[in-house]
């Protein structure tokens, strides 16, 4: 039971972090569907940073230098998306696709390519970090607390304080809502529109580094992130674009997806005798049933996925 | 030549060169990086693909092997086409390809059905799949990427449950078609003799060119092709003109998960490969039909055309030096394709600018004599009319 709490906080996290990145993304009046790619290549960057570092390190500087790992591939790999989008008025669905292939596609030539390097005979794409991992973890009896947690509370707090309190995050979800009236009183769309798909890379970037530390202590990065970016958007849609309710959401679907890593703990669940394939299942059905019931009446940033146009009305 | 540069289709077909070709000396970048020494040799293989082999009698063999995986991407890029049309970004493709898939694999080898009963098993498997995007789409309101992507990995996992029945005993991979289910195996008409007794040549290829054919002509020469498209550019004046446009959205992608689901049977009822029933991640043939749908100018004739392409740079991936490279380098190149091909409006924009801006050059140095050097005042002037 204290298996399932621990696995379910930790999802819930890693969806809060990247459905928080979107969230900001869509308020600027940008769709992030690249989320998915930018958390691979974060948690590349992440796990090739613990790699390097040695177990001996402090486990202070170890997160820390962690975390600005991840977090600058996540906002150097969005930039792809922003100039893409922002700047040359590309259709964001293609472009979100094309940074999701890419992600995997290059995350896997780096790794293998870094792994090769190190040694001839290794053609893998797994990175291990087995012994600078545990400085992300803290033992409070036998639940497993994991910096995480914290860290998407922090991010929870900084960006409801960010959009609804400062200045720039009102002006940001002025861009997503009506961007020709954010600029008539002089704000910059363009600027604007790039902070918020740059914040959602570095969002994108912590997610992506704490989904594969939720689990074993190698990845390998062909695998990507099984839709992990995608499930963040759903978390979005359903937590109708407030951060307060994407972490009530994402908790939800923590729930789902921690029950197929620990359903066999569980005896009656062992003897329903359901396939483990239903329980991989599980989250993405829900998504499915959770959009169909809450879509029709959300309220989506106005402008979203439309490149602004300053002649238009 | 500057007339020929205004039509929509060569400029579309200028701006997929440009996306190939920059594609390409970005992946050849990028191989630099990795190791300086084997770079131009790892990207002319990719190129080259089965001209890796001297012997002209393995050249056809390969040549024929590529185009048996052609096949089911020209049906994946032919299924986002024909959504795309209609305004639908069909990315769901992925899972309806394995749906057809796993309908044709378990309908051959657990319930012992012909290639034809199959064929359509696929069919139907894979529109099932898009109508449970479309009917969301149209009655809920579901943005269909994202349920798309959810069917994706649910119709993974849903398949490797169902065909863990009918798998080997010793390896995660499905039963050979060809020694256990001899009759759903597809017909190949003798056209294996045509690639030097390629077994797997079926067919599969002249179907999947048929098709494209066949969506061409609905698109462009029926009214029911008009009334998608006319949806697809504005649902509302569609709803206006009186056009089932709910109806539309959903059978488009009845008929886009369709294609895709005979995809899926068109590979796997030739035997070429075995089902890998413990595979964590979406196979990429869907999303590659994505890289050639947008490669291929959103043309269905294009199509046939840029999925060989696609295609033959993944199969040629296997060619390069594994001790140096991983095969992986080609998905990089094509994901780079289609991140390029996000920039084709632009494209078309700055061609469409440089021909405006020529014809006023011509115009103002007199219509006889075009001369090399404009007045610079005009010049100035076209500049400014250029970043209007």
């Amino acid at each position: 039971m204290l298996l399932l709490i621990q696995y379910t906080l930790i999802f819930a996290s890693v969806l809060t972090l990247v459905a928080l990145g979107g969230c900001i993304s869509e308020h600027s009046g940008v769709i992030n569907l690249g989320l998915e790619g930018i958390m691979v290549m974060g948690a590349m960057g992440g796990a090739l940073m613990l790699r390097n570092l040695s177990s001996a390190a402090s486990p202070f500087v170890i997160v820390l230098l962690t975390l600005c790992a991840a977090v600058l591939v996540g906002v150097v790999y969005s930039l792809l998306l922003a100039v893409a989008c922002i700047s040359f008025k590309a259709d964001q669905t293609i472009v979100g696709t094309a940074v999701n292939m890419l992600g995997v596609a290059a995350a896997t030539v780096i790794v293998k390519a870094l792994n090769t390097a190190a040694n001839p005979d290794d053609v893998s794409s797994a990175v291990q970090y087995a012994g600078t991992k545990k400085a992300f973890l803290v033992k409070i009896g036998s639940f497993e607390f994991n910096w995480f947690m914290l860290i998407a509370v922090i991010a929870l707090v900084c960006v409801f304080i960010l959009l609804y309190k400062t200045k720039f995050g009102l002006r940001l979800m002025a861009c997503g809502e009506h961007p020709q009236a954010a600029a008539s009183v002089g704000v910059n769309v363009f600027k604007m529109r790039y902070a918020g798909v740059l914040i959602s890379g570095a969002l994108g970037g912590l997610g992506g580094i704490c989904y594969i530390l939720a689990g074993t202590s190698e990845w390998r990065f062909e695998n990507g992130v099984a839709g992990f970016g995608f499930l963040a958007l759903a978390v979005m849609i359903f937590g109708q674009w407030k951060p307060q309710r994407i972490a009530l959401a994402a908790l939800l679907f923590g729930f789902f997806r921690a029950l197929s890593n620990v359903y066999f703990g569980f005896d009656w669940l062992v003897n329903a005798k359901i396939p483990g394939a239903v329980y991989n299942m599980l989250p993405y059905i829900i998504s499915l049933l959770v959009l169909a019931f809450t879509s029709k009446r959300s309220r989506a940033p106005k402008a979203e996925g439309i490149p602004y146009d300053k002649g238009m009305r | 030549m500057k007339n020929l540069l205004k039509k929509d289709g060569v400029q579309s077909f200028v701006a997929s060169l440009i996306c190939i070709v920059l594609g390409l000396l970005i992946g050849y970048i990028v191989l630099l990086f990795i190791n300086p020494t084997g770079a131009g040799a790892a990207i002319m293989e990719v190129i080259k693909n089965f001209f890796h082999y001297s012997k002209p009698a393995l050249q056809l063999k390969n040549f024929g092997n590529t185009l048996v995986k052609t096949a089911p991407l020209l049906m994946c890029s032919l299924s986002v086409l024909f959504c795309y049309k209609v305004g639908l970004f069909n990315i769901g493709v992925a899972g309806q390809y394995v749906a057809g898939s796993c309908a044709a694999i378990y309908c051959a080898l657990q319930l012992g059905w012909g290639w034809l009963p199959c064929l359509l098993a696929a069919i139907i498997a894979g529109s099932v799949f898009g109508v449970v995007v479309g009917l969301l789409k149209a009655y809920r309101n579901v943005n269909e990427v994202i349920s798309g992507i959810m069917l994706n990995w649910i119709g993974l996992y849903l398949s490797n449950m169902l065909l863990s029945n009918v798998k080997e005993v010793a390896s995660p991979y499905t039963l050979h078609i060809k020694t256990e289910a001899a009759k759903a195996l597809l017909p190949s008409f003798g056209l294996d003799k045509l690639f030097n007794g390629n077994q797997y040549i079926t067919l599969a290829i002249p179907l999947s060119v048929i098709v494209a054919v066949v969506i061409s002509v609905v698109l462009n020469q029926t009214k029911f092709g008009y009334e998608l498209k006319a949806t697809g550019l504005n649902r509302n004046a569609a709803k206006y003109c009186g056009m089932a446009e709910k109806r539309n959205i959903i059978v488009s992608l009845a008929i886009g998960g369709s294609l895709a689901g005979l995809g899926g049977a068109l590979l796997y009822l030739t035997d070429y490969e075995q089902w890998l029933c413990t595979g964590s991640s979406v196979p990429g043939m869907g999303f590659n039909g994505i890289a050639a749908a947008f490669l291929g100018g959103l043309n269905p004739i294009g199509t046939v055309f840029s999925s060989y392409f696609i295609q033959h740079i993944t199969s040629g991936g296997a060619f390069v030096d594994k001790t140096m490279y991983c095969s992986q380098i080609s998905d990089l190149i094509s994901s780079i394709i289609i991140y390029l091909c996000g920039f084709v409006l632009f494209i078309k924009y700055a061609m469409n600018n440089i021909i405006a801006k020529r014809e006023k050059k011509a115009a103002a140095a007199g219509p006889e004599a075009p001369q090399p050097e404009a007045p610079k005042p005009a010049e100035a002037d076209n500049g400014k009319g250029g970043e209007a």
